[in-house]
């Protein structure tokens, strides 16, 4: 019996876990799926709570990082960004989720 | 990219509010400007390819008169989005016919183009023209409105597969999308059958970009409206400091240094001199 990862990254619109998803990307380990950049308009989960209640474990959370002085007022990558995990069988479905 | 911008005095320049518009979404799309039988001709100069134009070639260097591109670049609407943008004389950075090959399998990563570029008081402009229908299965381009003016470099941003309020392009045919250098964007993977057909020109401009466009609606409270526009992908708080930044471009653009909303930035300039008496 072997397990493989599927990795699901959500961009929310505060630094806390149950705000609204702004953004989305997933990876899939099993190979049985690709998906890729701009294949959906719809977000898969609400908030990043939302995917914790359908079986996602959050391993990362970004950082809350002060800015560097004389750059409080640039904009650069979404600050709010969280990567959660399933581990599903080499040979099972999707685990239920989106991915 | 979406089609809100409008022409309110029937002159060819863009007018304040659509030049609000541009500066807030970092894009402007202009459908099915291209006649008919220039999108046929245009489909087989694009599959023949166009030779490499050397960087900084001037428009009229570039194109000879009547040349297919030279024509395209003489229409009214593009030739006035242009000037009004880059205004006269502007050169050629680079072009290129993208093709998005049928069921190729694979997305760009989302991306702006050439190097981190940090301007905020100039700007290049890209042209992207579609000479067929595009539909939604064929890749058409991507791109994340109000993008671009984050400080990111070129692919750093493909982590980021899908933002809410992204634009995935369907349009018909003859459609020309000008954006903002930053703007974030990427050729979708084609699910379809067919190639999909791109043209886009770099320019960088010659002169100072300051009310280049038609101007009579300097005043028109839309100019407000549009530079206050909010995209669905902002956290709200970055979403401020994109108004904040608007501000500073629109000052630039205009000359107007007093130029405002909501008090953004003058709120966070005060600092008064003036001692108590």
């Amino acid at each position: 019996m072997s397990t493989r990862q599927q990795v699901l990254v959500l961009y929310l619109a505060t630094s806390a876990l149950d705000s609204e998803v702004v953004g989305w990307s997933s990876y899939d380990g099993t190979g049985r799926t690709s998906p890729t950049t701009g294949d959906g308009d719809e977000p898969p989960y609400k908030s990043g709570v939302h995917a914790l209640e359908d079986g996602w474990r959050l391993f990362q959370a970004a950082q809350l990082l002060p800015p560097h002085p004389g750059h409080e007022y640039d904009v650069s990558f979404l600050k709010h960004e969280f990567f959660f995990e399933k581990l599903v069988e080499a040979g099972a479905g999707s685990g239920g989720g989106p991915v | 990219m979406t089609t809100t911008w409008e022409q309110s005095t029937g002159s060819t320049l863009l007018s304040s509010v659509a030049m609000a518009h541009f500066v807030a979404h970092g894009s402007l799309r202009l459908d099915a400007v291209v006649p008919a039988e220039m999108n046929a001709e245009g489909m087989e100069v694009l599959r023949g390819g166009l030779p490499d134009v050397p960087y900084g070639t001037p428009v009229a260097d570039a194109y000879p008169e009547g040349s297919f591109v030279r024509r395209l670049l003489e229409l009214p609407f593009v030739a006035g989005a242009l000037r009004s943008l880059v205004g006269p004389g502007p050169s050629v950075d680079h072009h290129a016919v993208h093709i998005r090959e049928p069921r190729e399998g694979q997305a760009q990563p989302l991306h702006g183009d050439a190097i981190i570029d940090v301007r905020t008081d100039a700007f290049d402009v890209q042209l992207m023209y579609y000479p067929q229908d595009v539909t939604l299965d064929m890749g058409g381009t991507l791109s994340v409105p109000g993008s671009h003016l984050r400080r990111t470099n070129e692919s750093d941003t493909g982590r980021y597969q899908n933002l809410r309020g992204q634009s995935r392009l369907v349009c018909p045919a003859g459609t020309v999308v000008f954006l903002h250098h930053g703007l974030w964007h990427g050729g979708r993977r084609n699910d379809s059958d067919r190639a999909r057909y791109m043209f886009k020109i770099r320019f960088n401009p010659s002169v100072r970009q300051r009310r280049l466009w038609d101007t009579s609606d300097l005043g028109d409270p839309r100019v407000a409206e549009e530079l206050a526009t909010t995209f669905p992908w902002y956290e709200p708080a970055t979403g401020r400091l994109e108004v904040y930044n608007r501000v500073l471009l629109w000052r630039s653009l205009t000359g107007d240094d007093s130029y405002d909303l909501d008090h953004w930035v003058t709120r966070v300039s005060n600092r008064p001199q003036e001692e108590a008496v």
